[in-house]
Order: C-alpha cells, then sequence, then structure tokens
C-alpha cells in the first residue's frame, strides 16, 4: 500500500470517529452519518485507485448490484421492519468478512486449488484471525438471517427448544476451536476451514433459534456487535487498519447496545441467549381473588384528557402493530391546541430494537424533543394527570417494582401508575410477553378502554374535533 | 510475530476505547439510526472484498472476493442511506409539542 494510501484510510477512519460523534445530537446527527460516508466512499476510491487491483469488470459489476440492492432495500424498507433490515444488513457484513478471509487463506495458499498448499511460513495472528473471522462472520450471517426471519414472521417467533440445547451448542463451538487450533498449527490441512464455516452455520442457527421473538433486540444488537468484530478480524488478516478501527467501533457500539437492552429487560446476557423465555411460561394463577376491571368507553376517556393540564403517553409496540402512531399525533396536537402539555415517556425495549419507538413516532411527525427517555421523565409521572398507555404492557407493570416471584421483578418500568389517572387502550387483557398478569389493569384511578389502538384513537380525534 | 501486527494489535485496543467513549454519548432516541450507522460502517469489509476481488490471481478468490463486493456494497450503500432517511424524520419543534397540521 502506498503512504497516499495509508493517509488516505487514516482519514476515512477519522471520518468514522467523528461522525459516530456527531450522532450524540440529533441536531448533528445527520451530518454525522454524511461525514461518515464520506470517510467510506474516500476508503473505496483509494483502494480502487491502489496498483494492488489489476482487474476491474468484476469489481464494477459487484458494485453495480450491491449498489442497486442496496438502494432499493433503503428505500422501500417499512420503518416497523427496521430490525430485520439492520439484521440483513449485518448478516451480510459478516458474510463479506468470511468470504475475504477465507479468499485471503487461498491466496496465501498460492491460490492454485482448494486443497493444495503452497503457501510458505504465515504469522501465527493472521491464521488465527482467518479462524475467527471465518467463524464469527458465518455465525453473523446465518443468525442474522434466523433473526430476521424470525422478525418478519416468516419463522415462528416463539423459542424452539430443545433437550441438551446449550450442551449441543457448546459442543459445536468447542468443536470449532479445537479445527481451528489445529489449523493454526498446519494451514495446509485445506479441509478445515470449510469444516469451520459448516459448524459455524449450524451454530449460527442453534444459537438463535432458542430465543423468543421479544428477544430480538438483544439478538440483533448482539450480531450488529459480531459484524463489527469480523470486520475487525479481517482487518488483522489483510493487515489493514481501517477495517480493524471501524470493525472495532461497531463491535463496541453492538455491544453497549445490548448490555442496555439487557439492563431493560433486567435480565443478564446469558439468560436472554439460553433461557428460552416465553416457550412455556404458565402464569401463577394460585393468586385467585377475583379481580375487576372498569371498562370505560372513548367518550369518558375524552372528557377527561380535555381537562386535563398534562399528559405523558406510553407507547408501545402495540402502537406500531395497530399503525396508530399518526393518529396519536393527531390526538396530541388538538390536546396541545387546547393548551394541554403533551409529552412521550420512552421505555427502552418499547420497540422491536434499541431505540426504533423513536423512529416510529419520528416518522409521524412528533417532534423528537418531546420523546423522553425513562430517566428523563419518571419522577413527572406523579405529578402529570394523564398517563396515557398504548399497546404497552409490561413495561408499565408496578409488579415488577415488588412481587419477587415474578419474571418482571426488578425490571426498570415508567411510573405510569403514578399519575392521577391511568389510561390505558388495550385489545384485551391478555398478559404481555412475560405472561404476568398487570396490576396497573386494576388500580382505581386506571380507566381501562378496550379495542384497536387505532380505532379508539381515531374515535377520540373525532370527539375532540367537536 | 511482526512489527506490523503488534501495531494492528494497539490500534485494535485503542479503538475498543475511543468506541466506548463515543458510543456511550449517543442518546437512546438514536439508537436505531445508531444501528444501522455503525452497521454501514463494519460495510468497510467493502475494501478487503475489493482487493480480494480484484487482484487478478484468477480461480475461485475472484468470485468470493466479487460475491464478497456485492455483500459489502448492499451493507454499505443500504446502511448509509437507511439511517439518512430515517434522521432526516427527526424534526425539532419550538412550539413545544405542536405539529398538528
Amino acid at each position: 500500500m502506498s503512504t497516499f494510501a495509508l493517509l488516505a484510510y487514516l482519514g476515512a477512519s477519522v471520518c468514522f470517529i467523528l461522525g459516530l460523534k456527531m450522532l450524540s445530537s440529533a441536531r448533528t446527527a445527520r451530518q454525522g452519518n454524511f461525514l461518515s460516508g464520506f470517510g467510506m466512499l474516500l476508503a473505496i476510491v483509494v483502494t480502487l485507485m491502489d496498483q494492488k487491483i489489476l482487474s476491474f469488470e468484476y469489481i464494477i459489476a459487484g458494485l453495480l448490484v450491491g449498489s442497486a440492492i442496496g438502494l432499493y432495500l433503503a428505500i422501500r424498507v417499512q420503518m416497523t421492519d427496521m430490525p430485520q433490515m439492520v439484521g440483513v444488513l449485518n448478516g451480510l457484513g459478516g458474510g463479506a468478512s468470511t468470504l475475504v478471509a477465507y479468499a485471503e487463506y487461498l491466496r496465501l495458499s498460492g491460490d492454485t486449488a482448494i486443497n493444495v498448499w503452497a503457501g510458505g511460513e504465515v504469522d501465527l495472528v493472521v491464521l488465527i484471525t482467518i479462524v475467527l473471522s471465518i467463524m464469527i462472520g458465518t455465525v453473523t450471517i446465518v443468525g442474522s438471517i434466523v433473526a430476521a426471519a424470525k422478525l418478519h414472521g416468516i419463522m415462528k417467533s416463539a423459542p424452539i427448544l430443545y433437550p441438551m440445547q446449550k450442551q449441543i451448542n457448546a459442543a459445536i463451538l468447542f468443536a470449532i476451536f479445537v479445527m481451528g487450533g489445529l489449523f493454526v498449527a498446519d494451514p495446509s490441512l485445506w479441509y478445515l476451514p470449510l469444516a469451520i464455516i459448516g459448524l459455524a452455520m449450524i451454530l449460527g442457527v442453534t444459537s438463535v433459534i432458542p430465543i423468543g421473538g421479544a428477544d430480538m433486540p438483544v439478538v440483533i444488537s448482539l450480531m450488529n456487535s459480531y459484524s463489527g468484530l469480523a470486520g475487525a478480524m479481517t482487518g488483522f488478516v489483510l493487515g489493514n487498519n481501517v477495517l480493524i478501527i471501524s470493525g472495532t467501533l461497531v463491535g463496541t457500539s453492538g455491544i453497549i447496545l445490548t448490555d442496555i437492552m439487557c439492563k431493560a429487560m433486567n435480565r443478564s446476557l446469558a439468560n436472554v441467549l439460553f433461557a428460552g423465555v416465553g416457550a412455556d411460561y404458565s402464569p401463577d394463577e394460585a393468586a385467585g381473588e377475583q379481580k375487576t376491571v372498569i371498562r370505560y368507553t372513548p367518550e369518558d376517556v375524552a372528557s377527561i384528557l380535555e381537562n386535563a393540564q398534562s399528559v405523558i403517553i406510553v407507547p408501545g409496540y402495540g402502537l406500531a402493530v395497530a399503525q396508530a402512531q399518526h393518529v396519536l399525533q393527531e390526538l396530541a396536537g388538538l390536546l396541545v391546541a387546547r393548551g394541554v402539555e403533551v409529552r412521550y415517556g420512552i421505555h427502552p425495549v418499547a420497540g422491536r430494537m434499541p431505540g426504533h419507538m423513536n423512529v416510529l413516532l419520528a416518522e409521524a411527525n412528533v417532534p423528537y424533543d418531546l420523546l423522553l427517555e425513562m430517566d428523563q421523565i419518571n419522577d413527572d409521572f406523579q405529578n402529570t394527570d394523564v398517563a396515557l398507555v398504548i399497546g404497552a404492557n409490561d413495561v408499565v407493570n408496578p409488579g415488577a417494582r415488588h412481587k419477587k416471584n415474578s419474571p418482571l421483578y426488578g425490571m426498570p418500568i415508567l411510573n405510569a401508575d403514578r399519575a392521577r389517572t391511568v389510561m390505558v387502550c388495550k385489545r384485551s387483557l391478555n398478559p404481555g410477553f412475560a405472561g404476568e398478569d398487570n396490576e396497573l389493569f386494576y388500580q382505581k384511578n386506571t380507566m381501562m378502554v378496550f379495542g384497536d389502538a387505532k380505532s379508539t384513537l381515531t374515535n377520540l380525534v373525532g370527539m375532540m374535533k367537536k | 510475530m511482526s512489527e506490523a501486527l503488534m501495531v494492528s494489535i494497539y490500534v485494535f485496543v485503542l479503538a475498543t476505547f475511543v468506541g466506548v467513549e463515543i458510543i456511550s454519548k449517543v442518546p437512546p432516541l438514536l439508537h436505531t439510526p445508531l444501528m444501522s450507522g455503525s452497521n454501514a460502517i463494519s460495510g468497510i469489509t467493502l475494501v478487503g472484498s475489493l482487493i480480494a476481488a480484484g487482484e487478478g490471481h484468477g480461480g475461485l478468490s475472484v468470485i468470493l472476493g466479487t460475491v464478497a463486493v456485492v455483500f459489502a456494497t448492499v451493507n454499505v450503500v443500504g446502511g448509509y442511506l437507511v439511517t439518512d432517511r430515517m434522521l432526516k424524520m427527526f424534526k425539532k419543534d419550538a412550539r413545544r409539542g405542536g405539529g398538528a397540521q
């Protein structure tokens, strides 16, 4: 690589870092993304200009096909489908890392045929990172496809469990490491990288199928991290620092988001990955006392909303499923026009991936300064007239604070129950994902309005306009 | 171990600290664009793919490299564009909560 190319790679790395830094504020985020994209363009152009590249026909074909698919996906994807989109993109990044690492192995082996080793001494670190890159990349692409299929409803989202699952996964991982070790000791064993790819594909499937649909935010974040790590490992294989830097940035980003998601659900990563929650939970019905819920009509709710001074809206994924974001924003607008203070309280796991609910509401033209995170708004509920809960359940279950035997126990929740009046818009009394009955519904200050979120809100808007 | 590799390990470790430092400052509001945007950055493997596809050795590594170019390009182009599409939607409203047209 020429000095110029190496300096340009450094420039690209700086663009990535500054671009991510500018994501710390919604004001500068868009320019940040642009800067990061500019860095990418710089890295690509410099690579193409480098004398190492001799034939362009395949490259140009590949770039054109890839750009067309990328453009199509970016324009067409629905905001509700963003988790699948990110999942698929993660997977492709991981897949590319595997392919590059394997191609580099072929080059090192003398590039004659798959099963002939004509290479010389290869540095140990290169061999180790070839194994890691191939393994992580393959798990990422296969795991991401399974996760995306679950999110998209192509596969059943419930966990798929079978006996000895953890042990089998551990055995596969162990086998990969043994083969990796043998390969590092003797890189002429050409069949080992292929066997590792095969086993990693199996691991990609078996490690994601036991995870339930509602835990997919964690899996997608984790795959995000893997795709970065695979890229960083490929950087070691090729001795290319820009790959190492960017891959590492993405790897840490994914890990941090994974950690945030786990904390928001009050579960350890191990519990998410191995526990298979949601498969066969039988709610605790021993408590037995007959609890009653008071049903209200949209008319009752409308009159209270109109006379409120402050409202905090607590949206859950049910809102997005009902496609009711836009009507909700219309309702909020009508309330604001009457002088009501309206804000939104967003729980970290309100959507299907980190920050998802914010994107869904931004799409419905909700200004982002009204979207408050849990810690910012939780103390305000007690001074608020109405907490309007739409399509959310577990994230407002007060049982999480004190019911020690509940699967939700310890999970941070939004204090919706502390508002003077709580309105819950819900299809039915069915428990949320955790299978736990929600105490909030039975509180004296809670008004339950049953029905589809969209039609209920449309009703409310109609009444307010009169 | 060669000196260049040692430098790479330095870079890897230091980049981890930079990553933790800047990513933890991104507010939850922007976590989805952060994921898709950082995802686009991980498409940097495209650089490696280009070299593998274009080195002119012929044979299998060119085919693998070309497939890798397609994958990584989808990752890069799709990632940046969809991130931009999302970030374009985030608007501030000085009127405190207007937005009702």
